[in-house]
């Protein structure tokens, strides 16, 4: 079995389809809550407090702070609920929330965000270390590979070992480009969802994807290798 | 199509996300297309790629604690009773 075979098992989450307004089960869901029923509670917030969490830490500094300001914006849910009207999706109007209560808190903590981490086209970050390719003057093979990748052993990319260095290679990304690689390849979310939620560009979250993606491939290759 | 056009390997790895959220105009991603089915490098570097997002996709989210979620749901209990 190939590599993308053998991940393709694991990585069923990843084309969970989303829904950017209200659908049938999310009117279900909302006369549920609105009920009163716990259950449909603790099944919301299963599904978005990790992902609340990520959103958070870009914002404020320490974990200890994104989790009281995911806190808050549960409290904050729970008494919109009734006027909720259904205009944006549930998860939309969640992450709404999340980014206000979490702007004001960073406002109260004296925290400004770099310009940087939102308009990442402004700095160069190559994907790659530029030794790794020829000059782009080379008279034969300009830019092309100098020291290319290997490809990598199937057995230790699946080992449970790897996916703990995976973890941490995530965790040490800068909190925007943690939270797009999160949300996209982890949760599954769509772009638009990501735009949204994190109210980026288009162009400015696939920049985002692209370094996290890219330093994240990195650090396993230095694994793994 | 000339050499000229063609990309580089460094251009390549630049251009693989692009690639993948299918957000190329059509002759750029025929380019692309083109020097993959002549680079064996990039084509090991786009299944990299391919791998480190199927990975990712199987880590499993952060789980709430369970004393969190009591807390929340003693929240809910408030709210329901007002
Ligand atoms: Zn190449």
């Amino acid at each position: 079995m190939g590599i993308r075979g053998s991940l393709a098992r694991f990585a069923s989450r990843y084309s969970r389809s989303v829904q950017e307004v209200s659908s049938p089960d999310e009117t279900r869901l909302l006369e549920a809550l609105r009920a009163g029923d716990e259950g449909a509670f603790r099944d919301l917030v299963q599904t978005y407090n990790a992902s609340l969490l990520r959103v958070a830490r870009i914002y404020v500094p320490t974990r200890a702070l994104a989790e009281e300001v995911v806190s808050e914006t549960w409290l904050a849910v729970l008494e919109g609920l009734d006027r909720f009207e259904g205009r944006s999706s549930l998860k939309t109007w969640i992450f709404r929330i999340l980014a206000n209560r979490a702007k004001t808190r960073a406002v109260r903590e004296r925290r400004t965000l770099p310009f940087s981490a939102f308009q990442p086209e402004r700095i160069q970050e190559p994907a790659l270390d530029p030794d790794r390719f020829r000059d782009p003057d080379d008279p034969r093979w300009p830019g092309h590979w100098a020291v290319p990748p290997t490809a990598w052993p199937e057995d230790r990319l699946l080992a449970a070992e790897t996916r703990e260095r995976l973890a941490e290679a995530i965790e040490a990304l800068p909190g925007t480009q943690r939270a797009v690689i999160s949300l996209r390849d982890l949760e599954g979310w769509s772009a638009e969802e990501v735009c949204n939620a994190l109210e980026l560009s288009e162009t400015n979250q696939r920049v985002l994807l692209h370094r996290a993606r890219s330093r994240v491939r990195k650090a396993l290759e230095e694994y793994l290798k | 199509m000339t050499t000229a056009e063609a990309f580089s390997c460094q251009e390549l790895t630049e251009l693989v996300t692009e690639y993948l959220e299918d957000a190329l105009p059509p002759g750029e991603r025929a380019r692309f297309e083109q020097h993959l089915a002549e680079c064996g490098n990039c084509e090991i570097y786009l299944e990299q790629i391919r791998a480190t997002i199927a990975l990712t996709g199987s880590l499993s989210p952060d789980e709430l604690s369970p004393e969190a979620e009591e807390a929340l749901l003693h929240a809910f209990r408030g709210w329901k009773s007002s």
